[in-house]
């Protein structure tokens, strides 16, 4: 059974990793507005081309 | 779908003309539809809108939606070209490097899938915009351009030529930066959410018996890791309840929090030291699952607020800038755009048609006709001569006019209205909320139980003392008792948001379930506003007779009709959108030349080969003294110097009205105020009984006056009105409820915001709101049961940590869902269910539609386009003050 005092921690550390991704993807705004991205998919045509420079990235 | 079967008298007529709904926006076409692509349109905007959509290979709009629902304004595009005025612009730019912004704006007209899609598509549209993105829920878009390329004002004027007009509100130069208290929310949930599970695993274990196989080596690192793990929940997670503990004890006030937190620092303090004393696993688990479901609860609370964004700031109705005159002494005077904060007393500036009057002035050039139902309630414009004194609030309904400031903007009549004392009263002290109330008695209790217990052990048997007291005070820890409040009045506010009602706060709920006093305003609200009974009465007798009596109707034919209609939606003023409104759907609308307003008279112009007049008989007749008719207003109409008649416009009452007083006589009394004229009090009166109290020529203050003799008669009043004009009695009142035909439109004083078409269900409303008050009372009761089994088991010192860990989850468990059950029961039981489907506000009918079957979402979709028809009309109207 000492084996389980190699495998909690082990659990613990990868438990910490998905709250890591979840602290990461709060901090990247996509819990802000949970409903628009749910209809953007519905235009299943997605856009033909992106705009041709991202303007956003120069932020 | 309800679906109307045509009349049999107007069929024929259907067939001919406007069978045909115009493939952007839905509306029927009328005789001459505008044809592209064997598509129908019913206007040009519409048709440019299609063709710009086509050309850009967007037409996949069109499959997304089938029809788009949004109206393509037929007023002439607006002016944005003051956005680009410095001052104006630093404050509306997100971003900017010299070669990138990005501006926000706030879009009303957003309310489908397809708008997203292509409002997200916009680069295709025109060179230089980079990526724009939609809140859907905000009704909001961001979008990047290249500054080299583009003005601010070609990307208003490029949203706004698709239907999507920008809403520019004052309040926009002065939005707060986003606040992150979401995203903290968020954070400390989730911190909390990880260290529940972890610690849940390691209690269980210990529960199960795990270390009968391998000694107590398992439960001292699972104690030790869990004490580890519980050091995030308790600086990060709960934070926020230090905090709020802290300064309620140093406003020496006792509320729910005080015993939380007290209860969260015994825990932590006893279990670290168990574990750190090896007597025992302490309370890890129950304490990060403590505050998981405790944030979860304020989570749910603070996302149905940023559901109501509700802005109080009054100054939205003002228009951001106006034009002033630069140099008074030249002979041509220099126009520029400034903004309203840079206004001194004694500019000159020029108010076009629809603009708002920014601060007191007096009239130097020009006629005036003075729109003050802002202010006044009162719906007939005023006309006003050169050196009048002119009230901020007033809207100019007729053409361009140049006023001089009398008083700057800060200190106008709206300003000093909104400033008087009884106004700033905020009724939050005045009424300590149910809670509030509760818990310095609850949170005294437990203590002096947590106390009484501590001392009786230290006589009895000292070694239970501590842990009689901690344990009272973890079990008592009043988490089902704090999250029954918000939940049922939290979950009630979404049940009737739904409905289109809109509460500032949860209190208001409680408030209302006191009401027993209810005063309703006339205009807007009982009556509805846009839309008065528009009746024609013609005459066939000769020209140039100036006879006005009754005569046999001769309706006009289809023909002058159209010629009216035409000339009609030239016009602003409120009766010709009136007129216009009753023809609208029925005819399209012929170019009008040498369209003419004469402010206080009426309207001219050429129609085709006809020359059409209408407006007032002084005017029309050359200002033989005839009088109208009695009732309502009316307006006369001359084609081609041959009088026909005239459109009889009166207000309508909404349906149901009588049921509506009908039902609330039995437990409320009722009054009405009305800024309106006496010539309906014979109506209302039938309507509200013989004893209610009727007042008409009523001012903003006179409204208030009444309203606080109500109040100091010991009366909870329910004040419903409609917009600004009614702001002073909305404020007095114990409920301000503001009668909106479009949700987007605001009215700063008012605690409930409810759709027009709600009115008649004002009773349920009160009815659904004392069952919200009764669940919440039962839910506190559930919970201090759950708390008195708790407090009995732990005053006798012998609380185990299985039974604090199984109860205090299972206990805040259990009152969320009885308190959320029963709200959503109540609200499908109430008959605010039945609302019309028309009043389904755009977002409401598109998550329902979302949810529902294909069949049902083009049925809503089409619902949505008649309701989305009046709406788009009114938000513009709203957007151009």
């Amino acid at each position: 059974m000492s084996v389980i005092l190699i495998l909690i921690p082990v659990s613990v550390v990868v438990a910490a990793c998905f709250l890591a991704g979840f602290i990461w993807a709060v901090r990247n705004g996509q819990y802000e507005d949970t409903c628009t991205p749910s209809m953007r998919m519905l235009a299943d045509d997605a856009p033909v081309k992106e705009p041709k420079q991202d303007l956003q990235k120069n932020e | 779908m309800a679906t109307t079967a045509p009349n049999p008298a107007t069929l024929s007529d259907l067939e001919t003309a406007s069978a045909v709904a115009c493939f952007h926006c839905g509306t029927a076409c009328g005789t001459k539809a505008f044809i592209t692509d064997g598509k129908a349109f019913c206007c040009h905007g519409c048709q440019t809108v299609f063709e710009l959509l086509s050309e850009n290979g967007l037409g996949q709009f069109y499959r997304l939606n089938t029809v788009s629902g949004v109206r393509i304004s037929e007023k002439p595009p607006q002016d944005y070209t003051y956005l680009d005025e410095p001052s104006v612009r630093a404050q509306l730019v997100e971003f900017s490097d010299g070669k990138v912004a990005r501006v926000r704006f706030h879009l009303p007209a957003i309310h489908c899938i397809g708008c997203v899609w292509l409002l997200e598509n916009l680069f295709k549209l025109r060179q230089g915009i980079g990526k724009s993105q939609v809140s859907f829920p905000r009704k909001e878009i961001t979008v990047s351009f290249d500054e080299s390329v583009l003005l601010l004002s070609d990307i208003a004027a490029l949203v706004a030529s698709l239907g999507y007009e920008p809403e520019l509100r004052f309040s926009d130069l002065q939005k707060p930066k986003a606040s992150p208290a979401t995203r903290r929310l968020n954070l400390q949930l989730g911190v909390a959410g990880f260290v529940f599970g972890n610690t849940m695993l390691f209690a269980i274990a210990g529960y199960l018996g795990l270390d009968v196989f391998d000694g107590p080596a398992f439960k001292a690192m699972f104690g030790w890791v869990s004490l580890i793990l519980s050091v995030p929940v308790l600086l990060y997670s709960a934070a926020d309840y230090w905090k709020t503990a802290w300064m309620s004890l140093r406003q020496r006030r006792l509320t729910l929090d005080v015993p939380i937190a007290l209860g969260i620092a015994a825990l932590w303090g006893q279990s670290t030291w168990e574990i750190v004393s090896g007597h025992g696993e302490g309370y890890f688990d129950s304490l990060a699952g403590l505050l998981f479901y405790l944030l979860l609860g304020k989570l749910f609370q603070q996302k149905t607020y940023d559901r109501l964004a509700f802005d109080r700031d009054y100054r939205a109705f003002f228009p951001l800038s106006v034009v002033r005159l630069r140099h008074q002494a030249s002979t041509i005077p220099d126009e520029e755009r400034v903004a309203l904060s840079q206004l001194r007393v004694g500019d000159r500036l020029v108010i076009r048609s629809s603009e708002l009057v920014p601060a007191d002035a007096k009239l130097v050039r020009g006629g005036a006709v003075i729109d003050y139902s802002f202010v006044t309630g009162e719906s007939q414009p005023v006309e006003k001569l050169e050196g009048d004194y002119l009230y901020a609030g007033g809207r100019q309904m007729a053409g361009a006019i140049e006023i001089e400031m009398v008083k700057p903007v800060s200190q106008s009549y709206l300003t000093s209205l909104w400033n008087q004392e009884v106004f700033q009263k905020t009724k939050e002290n005045i009424f300590a909320t149910l809670t509030n109330r509760l818990a310095p008695r609850f949170t005294a209790v437990v203590i002096a139980i947590a106390v009484g217990a501590a001392a009786y052990w230290a006589f009895v048997d000292p070694a239970k003392s501590l842990k009689s007291f901690t344990s009272v005070l973890i079990v008592a820890c009043p988490c089902a008792l704090a999250l029954a409040a918000p939940f049922a009045l939290g979950n009630a506010q979404r049940v009737l948001a739904r409905r289109n009602i809109f509460l500032r706060n949860a209190n208001v709920l409680e408030t209302l379930a006191r009401v027993d006093s209810i005063v309703f305003d006339k205009t807007g609200t009982l009556t509805t506003a846009g839309a008065g009974e528009v009746s024609f009465v013609g005459r066939a007798s000769s020209p140039g007779q100036a006879d006005f009596g009754p005569t046999d109707t001769h309706p006009l034919s289809r023909d002058e009709e159209r010629k009216v209609f035409s000339l009609a939606v030239q016009s602003t003023h409120p009766l010709s959108v009136r007129i216009a409104e009753s023809m609208r759907g029925r005819q399209v609308a012929e170019p009008v030349i040498a369209f003419l307003e004469t402010p206080g008279c009426g309207i001219e112009g050429r129609v085709g080969d006809s020359e059409v007049r209408m407006g007032s008989a002084a005017w029309m007749l050359g200002g033989g003294a005839v009088q109208g008719t009695a009732h309502g207003s009316s307006v006369h109409v001359m084609i081609d110097g041959r009088h026909r008649g005239h459109f009889a416009v009166t207000s309508t009452l909404r349906p149901d009205t009588g049921n509506l007083l009908g039902a609330l006589a039995d437990q409320h009394e009722v009054a009405l105020l009305s800024g309106d004229n006496e010539r309906e009090r014979a109506r209302f009166t039938a309507l509200f009984g013989g004893e209610a109290r009727l007042r008409f020529n009523q001012s903003p203050l006179d409204k208030l006056g009444f309203i606080e003799r109500l109040q100091s008669n010991g009366r909870t009043v329910m004040m419903v009105g409609d917009g600004l004009n009614d702001a002073g009695a909305l404020k007095q009142s114990d409920v301000g409820v503001a009668v909106v035909e479009n949700i987007g439109a605001f009215s700063p004083a008012s605690d409930v915001i409810m759709d027009a078409a709600l009115v008649p269900r004002t009773h349920e409303l009160l009815r659904f709101s004392r069952n919200t008050v009764r669940i919440v009372r039962a839910s506190f009761i559930v919970s201090t049961l759950y708390n008195l089994v708790g407090i009995a088991i732990a005053a006798t010192g012998n609380l185990s940590p299985i039974v604090c860990a199984v109860l205090m989850p299972l206990s805040s468990v259990s009152v969320v869902a009885f308190a959320c059950g029963l709200t959503g029961w109540a609200g499908r039981r109430s008959g605010l269910e039945l609302a019309p489907i028309q009043s389904i506000s755009p977002s409401t009918s598109f998550s329902s539609s979302l949810r529902s079957t294909d069949t049902e979402r083009e049925n809503l979709v089409e619902k949505e386009d008649e309701a989305a028809i009046p709406v788009q009309g009114r938000a513009t109207e709203v957007k151009r003050l």
